[in-house]
């Protein structure tokens, strides 16, 4: 994540203890350095030597595109097109919302947010759950981690395709719900239940956030939870009070993730409206069935690389990139005050 | 538990967060053969015996629950046609001749031998270009140093959509759709994620290591390959695991530029067309398939699972 604060970290080790043999000398952050280590700047050229391969990476592959699709958003630039390319000002910024594209550009920025606001809380709780689940077992522990963990490795595609199969309207699960007697949805082929039916999937995708909690639920001092329970309290009171003010570093840092990651939420949605489709194109097959999953990537998809139209998709995603930069400074500045450090308070 | 350096003034919560992830691992490897705490803190009694069996209960549950997409790939490859996608969860009679009729009627040797290349040379091109940039960033003193690292955070953050379509210009007008180069090239040379995590591994050894080398006149390539290179070679494993995982799985970028031609398809883009093709019906090919594409990454995880486990919990960046 960026922060600047990361990089006043730079000393602190992975593991607390330092080498064994070593004299136990300052710790190596304390600004004032000893007099004999070499204080002195590296030679330019051998800086610029070891960062060369960043140099031309970062210019070539971050720097360039991310200027590029700020002036293809101003003009009429299409790749493919051979008509001579000028400046239009703001006007594919107007035809986003004017344009043939304004009806599925407003779906697409619908359906995000309605991602955003259930998929994340979802992720988030349901990551606490299973770590705190896991957490409570001594030696099976690590056997369902690895087996909760294992999804995440999957690949998306064969993950998305196994859940179509799952979920199909003849499948496994509507046959289990028939057996008790509850009569199953259509889920990825009925528009009210795709997203549903999506986030349950993601769910079932986000091994890593479970490990993340599962580090930092052990991290939470024991001290706290020995102090609570002598003054009476129960488990529910221990983990809103003792738990969630210790984690909330963790959380907040989860949540920006996931929000910046379900801004770019594309492939699942992606194989999940095309697949079952044979000989159509995929362009008109994004976000089926109706629109439901037409998600704000898979605009910038359609535009750029079905329709070819660079200078739409480029304002899309100069859109996109300034809401995930303003979500990083928000990131930023936000942590500053809500968060619990501990020995703060 | 905590950290013998405190952390300095204006601390903001990456900061906070960070040291608390990495101290969470720490920790967690320390104290993994120890009771957990509800052990240490409640004598055993009938509710705590009872409640144990309740957690396993609903552990037991949700393991079957995740494990059944995997069942259905497992068992779906071995179903008839006509068997698949019904509730028949157990395939009667097993028939082995999906995996021949999939890889007949579909280019999945050439998606693998694509995919393979674009994760093996890719995850070795992070590894190498990583290498240099971590030590740059961590070991050599420059003056705009920790500005450049924001730099490499905020590079992080660029979402791929934004990158792609200026770079597929790029890339057609230097004949290079179609090919593997637009997804390794980028990966021999930089690597936000790579080298942020690197970095953190290489700050785990001692400032005094490196400067006695330097004392005993060793050069910067000298401190690198013989005293830093040596002493992080789990976190050089670990970037290259994540990496040739990330590009075994990747979707997006191969999508993009393979274009329509299946000279640069990947696995991920052969299997969706596959799903799409005149077989979209036939899931026993499609999981076939989706097993052969399945069983290389997790063969991989079960052999390395510490290591994933524990990259993650240092970042947790990577989906």
């Amino acid at each position: 994540m960026s922060s600047q604060a990361i990089t006043d970290a730079s000393g602190a080790p992975l593991a607390p203890q330092s080498a064994p043999d070593l004299p136990d000398t300052e710790p190596t952050t304390t600004p004032p350095r000893p007099k004999h280590r070499s204080v002195t700047k590296t030679r330019w050229y051998i800086v610029v030597g070891f960062m060369s391969p960043f140099i031309i990476g970062f210019a070539l592959f971050v720097l360039y595109p991310v200027v590029m699709v700020f002036y293809y958003s101003f003009t009429n630039f299409k790749q493919g097109s051979l008509l001579p390319v000028h400046f239009v000002g703001f006007q594919n910024y107007v035809t986003l919302l004017t344009g043939s594209a304004s009806q599925t550009f407003l779906i697409s920025i619908k359906n995000t947010l309605w991602m955003v606001v259930v998929l994340v809380p979802a992720e988030t709780i349901w990551a606490i759950l299973t770590a705190t689940l896991i957490n409570s077992f001594k030696r099976s522990a690590k056997v369902y981690r690895t087996i909760l963990f294992l999804p995440a490795m999957a690949p998306v595609v064969a993950g998305t395709l196994s859940w179509i199969i799952m979920m199909n309207p003849a499948g496994p699960v509507n046959q289990f719900l028939a057996r008790i007697g509850i009569h199953g949805p259509l889920w990825f082929g009925d528009p009210n239940w795709t997203k549903p039916t999506l986030v349950m999937m993601t769910l079932w995708m986000i091994g890593n956030m479970m490990v993340i909690f599962s580090a930092a639920l052990l991290d939470v001092p024991r001290s706290l939870y020995e102090a609570a329970e002598m003054d009476g309290a129960g488990v529910i009171q221990r983990f809103f009070s003792v738990t969630l003010p210790s984690i909330t570093p963790v959380i907040f840092f989860a949540v920006v993730t996931e929000v910046i990651y379900t801004f770019q939420y594309f492939t699942q949605a992606y194989v999940v409206s095309t697949a079952g489709h044979a000989n159509l194109q995929s362009s008109t097959l994004l976000g089926y069935p109706q629109n439901s999953l037409f998600f704000y990537t898979t605009g910038i998809y359609q535009q750029g690389f079905n329709f070819f139209k660079t200078n739409t998709a480029s304002a899309m995603a100069v859109l996109m990139f300034i809401v995930i930069f303003l979500i990083t400074l928000v990131f930023i500045r936000g942590s500053r005050n809500i968060i619990y450090y501990e020995g703060s308070a | 538990m905590s950290l013998p350096h405190d952390a300095p003034k204006g601390t903001s919560l990456t900061d906070a967060t960070f040291r608390q992830l990495t101290r969470g691992t720490a920790y967690q490897l320390a104290t993994a053969n120890e009771t957990p705490l509800d052990q240490m803190t409640r004598k055993p009694t009938v509710r705590r015996i009872l409640m144990g069996v309740a957690d396993h209960a609903v552990a037991i549950v949700l393991s079957v629950a995740v494990l059944l997409p995997f069942a259905i790939v497992f068992l779906t490859a071995f179903m008839t046609q006509a068997q698949s996608g019904t509730s028949n969860l157990w395939p009667s009679p097993w028939i082995w001749t999906n995996f021949r009729d999939a890889l007949k009627a579909f280019p999945l040797w050439h998606n693998l031998a694509n995919t393979v290349i674009y994760a093996a040379v890719g995850s070795l091109g992070i590894m190498i270009s990583s290498i240099f940039t971590a030590y740059g960033l961590s070991r050599l003193k420059w003056r705009i140093r920790d500005w450049v690292f924001v730099v490499v955070l905020a590079a992080m953050m660029i979402p791929p959509q934004v990158t792609t379509l200026p770079l597929y210009v790029l890339y057609a007008k230097l004949h290079m759709t179609g090919t593997l180069w637009p997804l390794i090239l980028p990966n021999l040379f930089f690597d936000a994620y790579s080298v942020f995590l690197l970095r953190q591994f290489f700050f785990t050894v001692p400032t005094e290591m490196t400067e006695a080398a330097r004392l005993d006149g060793a050069g910067e390539m000298g401190i690198l390959f013989r005293v830093i290179v040596p002493l992080t070679k789990p976190g050089i494993a670990a970037i290259g695991l994540f990496s040739f995982m990330y590009n075994w799985n990747d979707f997006y970028t191969p999508l993009v530029y393979s274009g329509q031609s299946t000279a640069a398809q990947t696995l991920s883009v052969g299997l969706s067309l596959m799903a799409t093709s005149q077989h979209q019906q036939a899931y026993q090919m499609q999981m076939a398939a989706s097993l052969m594409f399945l069983v290389p990454v997790i063969i991989i995880f079960f052999l390395a699972q510490k290591v994933f486990v524990e990259g993650i919990s240092i970042t947790g960046v990577k989906g």
